[in-house]
């Protein structure tokens, strides 16, 4: 199982857990087993083409999966899935 | 012996203006940060710019870009929504051309920041903290919708933003070195990584492109949900090659050591653009790694980081914002 950890802004959704554990080889994987433990969040994470939502960041540890294989990145036992809103500076 | 001249001696010096004195900023190579032979790490200095920050070239180019296709005539009022940096470089840029200026700006951000618009001349209106700089984005954006007469430059979705780095800040770098392996810079509006990247890409596209963003406090994700997030028109993330996240904390801890090691008093988010920079160094065999310090230490010294143990500043590490 690979922990992932819940932002302030989903964690009503995964009844205040700020981490929760999910089996999955890639990164779809394991957010769908999210998405089906906590229903709420899936049209949060997911666009209706089954895409990651535009605004939302998702990190293997802590790179950007967007930048390495996307949805399909493998994601091993012991890695950790951080999912942040994107957010601007400047 | 320094022998260099004066462009225009003798009457009086090479820049007829501050404005014109921006960019041209020291490269400086950080020897006591190389992880191993054969790498060198360099930080850009944009600190060095007028206000203090790598803003400079970006508030000059948008101000001019719009001068020049006559979308402002002196005495508009310019607005703009920021995290202080761009702002403080409009608000010296504006003072000198005649607009006046008003910016919206996070509510936590540093009392310095607050300071160097005010001391410019700039009105500020305030946006939630909690919301980051995103909350200042809609806020501005709301402004403008609601009154035209405001000229907006946005420097997230405005050309001329990329551009300024792409013929100036990434021209200087390759006036120096002969070959760059990987640059590092922070991701706020992706102005400086996307002018950046692509200048170096075109020069030799083996060149690694490498983002480093905040984690920011979760006091700082505030949003109401996730569609709150933001990501500038200007960003093409084709053009990175990695994409990293960095804590306050680690961010904070690297500032320290810059300052520590290396003497640079640099801000926030250089701490965090400089550990990411070790760590491509670490991982590569030979080159230069360029990264950029984006700020001076000034304008945050009052948060305690410079002067404080990592371990008495876990509240200011969660409410404020850094980038």
């Amino acid at each position: 199982m690979s922990t992932v950890k819940i932002p302030p802004v989903l964690r009503s959704s995964t009844g205040g857990e700020k981490e929760v554990a999910a089996e999955g080889a890639d990164v779809g994987a394991v957010l769908r087993a999210v998405a089906a433990d906590h229903p709420a969040t899936e049209s949060q994470l997911f666009s209706e083409e089954g895409e990651l939502n535009r605004y939302v960041n998702v990190y293997l540890n802590d790179e950007d999966v967007r930048v390495l294989d996307g949805l399909a990145t493998p994601v091993g036992e012991s890695d950790t899935l951080v999912i942040l809103p994107a957010m601007a500076g400047g | 012996m320094f022998e260099q001249s004066l462009e225009n001696r003798p009457c009086g010096g090479r820049y007829g203006d501050l404005i014109q004195a921006i960019g041209h900023t020291p490269l400086v190579e950080l020897k006591r940060l190389s992880p191993k032979p054969g790498v060198r790490i360099y930080a850009k200095l944009e600190s060095s710019n007028p206000t203090g920050s790598v803003k400079d070239r970006v508030a000059r180019a948008m101000i001019e870009a719009a001068e020049e296709s006559g979308a402002i005539r002196p005495g508009q009022t310019i607005l703009e929504p920021t995290s202080g940096n761009t702002g403080i470089s409009l608000a010296m840029i504006c003072a000198h051309r005649g607009y006046p200026l008003k910016v919206v700006m996070p509510d936590n951000v540093t009392g310095e920041r607050t300071a160097l618009l005010h001391m410019h001349g700039a009105e500020i209106v305030y946006s939630p903290g909690a919301q980051g700089s995103n909350g200042a984005v809609a806020l501005a954006l709301e402004m403008a919708e609601a009154d035209s007469s405001y000229y907006m430059p946005y420097q997230y979705g405005n050309p001329a933003n990329p551009l300024a780095h792409y013929n100036g800040t990434a021209v200087e770098i390759l006036e120096e070195l002969d070959d760059v392996a990987a640059f590092v810079a922070g991701l706020g509006t992706g102005g400086t990584l996307m002018g950046n990247g692509r200048r170096l890409k075109e020069e030799d596209p083996d060149t690694l492109i490498v983002a480093a963003e905040p984690l920011q406090g979760e006091l700082v994700q505030g949003l109401r949900s996730l569609e709150d997030g933001f990501i500038p028109p200007i960003v093409d993330l084709s053009l990175l090659d990695r994409k990293i996240f960095v804590s306050n904390r680690d961010s904070v801890v690297w500032t320290k050591r810059l300052l520590a090691e290396e003497g640079l008093f640099a801000g926030v988010s250089s701490g965090a653009i400089a550990k990411v920079a070790h760590r491509v160094a670490s991982e590569i065999d030979e080159g230069n790694v360029v990264f950029i310090v984006c700020d001076d230490g000034w304008r945050y010294l009052s948060s305690g980081v410079y002067t404080k143990p990592i371990e008495e500043l876990e509240e200011t590490l969660e409410t404020t914002s850094f980038w």
